[in-house]
């Protein structure tokens, strides 16, 4: 009699980044259904709603560092969220390979510069840059 | 007298017969390159079950066709095939449940390696269940004389995945499995599940660990196909989503 062999697939311990995926979706997600109803109820419906977006209000609210954290991390959160869920369809979808590493690559980079654009985008944010044009800024710029 | 008892018989709308088509996906690996659909029109009763035709077929019309089952009565689990496009245990779909102006699609289950016919080599799925180590594994000893003490309360937890008979109706119905035949299967986690939260078992450790892999609980996408396909009424996706839980928490 030999003993027999039940595990024949190498065990990884430690760290699993697949758990620590499938936890962010959960919290990520909880965090978002906040962060995205309030970002529209904040945008649509509070005084003048849809009306009142222009410029100007998009850079009145950058002013203010609550709502430049507020959109930062929504569009953090989202954007890995979004990320993510396809890099699970492509696993799905795909077999190991060139193909699935080609659309794996695609994704990540995909999410890395909108991240970082956005990111430079909203902190960064100056309606009225010194120096500029009197033509090219808006009218609020009152110099 | 004889004849007058069959015309009595075929008058008689509760026992009256139909003429069922069955389109079955063949495959013979000495012939074909690729599996075909072949038609076969079998007489039979509301009451019959898609097994019966099966035999009917391969004992009247065509003794080529090849098929597994053995009870015959939903307990062995040796004929899950995909039925109209479901997975189901063969000898327990009564004709009378499915739509018979219709043809009535018979394939073998997908996601394993086609053999012939409606047979599949099921060592991949196996393989996965043998890997979860799914027997008791217990560092105590009874008292002599005694047994392992168990509460209602306590067997109750996994009372549910204790009715598998492996059959692979869920793993063959899960799109996870489909394009990965790595993921560990609906049917391996509802038997490690089995022991995971038996109160006797001293394991659940080491069963966590192996499910806590790239290809374990986490490829589980809660599309509910595995509940759905289950001849046994398990509710497979709230197994693995107690695996998930007690991964997370580190211990059952």
């Amino acid at each position: 009699m030999t003993a027999i062999e039940f595990s024949d697939r190498p065990r990884r311990r430690g760290v699993n980044l697949e758990k620590w995926g499938w936890i962010y979706m959960r919290a990520s997600g909880v965090v978002l259904i906040v962060l995205i109803f309030g970002h529209l109820f904040m945008n649509l419906m509070v005084g003048d709603g849809v009306k009142a977006i222009d410029f100007g209000f998009v850079g009145g609210k950058w002013a203010d560092p609550f709502w430049q954290w507020w959109d930062v991390l929504m569009l953090w959160l989202a954007l890995i969220h979004g990320a993510n869920g396809m890099r699970t369809i492509v696993n799905d979808y795909t077999n190991p390979g060139l193909v699935q590493k080609v659309l794996k690559g695609a994704l990540f980079a995909a999410a890395a510069v909108l991240i970082i654009l956005g990111t430079l985008v909203v902190f960064t944010f100056e309606p009225c840059p010194v120096g500029a044009p009197a033509d090219l800024l808006p009218s609020f710029c009152a110099a | 007298m004889s004849t007058a008892t069959l015309e009595a018989q075929s008058t008689d709308a509760a026992i009256q017969s139909f003429t069922v088509t069955f389109l079955i996906r063949r495959f013979d690996p000495d012939v074909d390159t690729e599996p075909r659909w072949q038609d076969f029109d079998v007489e039979m009763y509301a009451t019959d079950r898609v097994l019966d035709a099966l035999h009917k077929i391969k004992w009247e019309q065509d003794g080529s066709l090849t098929f597994r089952r053995s009870c015959a009565h939903g307990i062995c689990g040796s004929d899950a095939m995909r039925i109209n496009g479901r997975n189901r245990l063969a000898c327990k779909t009564l004709i009378k449940d499915l739509d018979i102006s219709k043809p009535i699609y018979v394939e073998a289950i997908k996601g394993l390696p086609l053999e012939k016919d409606l047979i599949v080599d099921m060592e991949p799925f196996f393989a996965s269940f043998r890997e979860v180590q799914p027997f008791l594994v217990a560092n105590s000893k009874p008292e002599a004389g005694k047994e392992r003490v168990q509460s209602v309360a306590e067997r109750a937890i996994f009372d549910d995945t204790t009715k598998c008979i492996l059959c692979a109706a869920c793993t063959s119905s899960c799109p996870v499995f489909w394009t990965d035949g790595q993921y560990f299967g609906p049917a391996a986690i509802v038997n490690a599940h089995r022991f995971i939260f038996d109160s006797r078992d001293d394991n659940a450790q080491t069963r966590l660990d192996i499910l806590n892999d790239k290809e374990g609980v986490w490829r589980c996408r809660t599309t509910f196909n595995c509940t759905e396909a289950c001849p046994r009424g398990i509710e497979v996706t709230k197994a693995i989503a107690e695996v998930k839980q007690a991964v997370m928490r580190g211990k059952p």
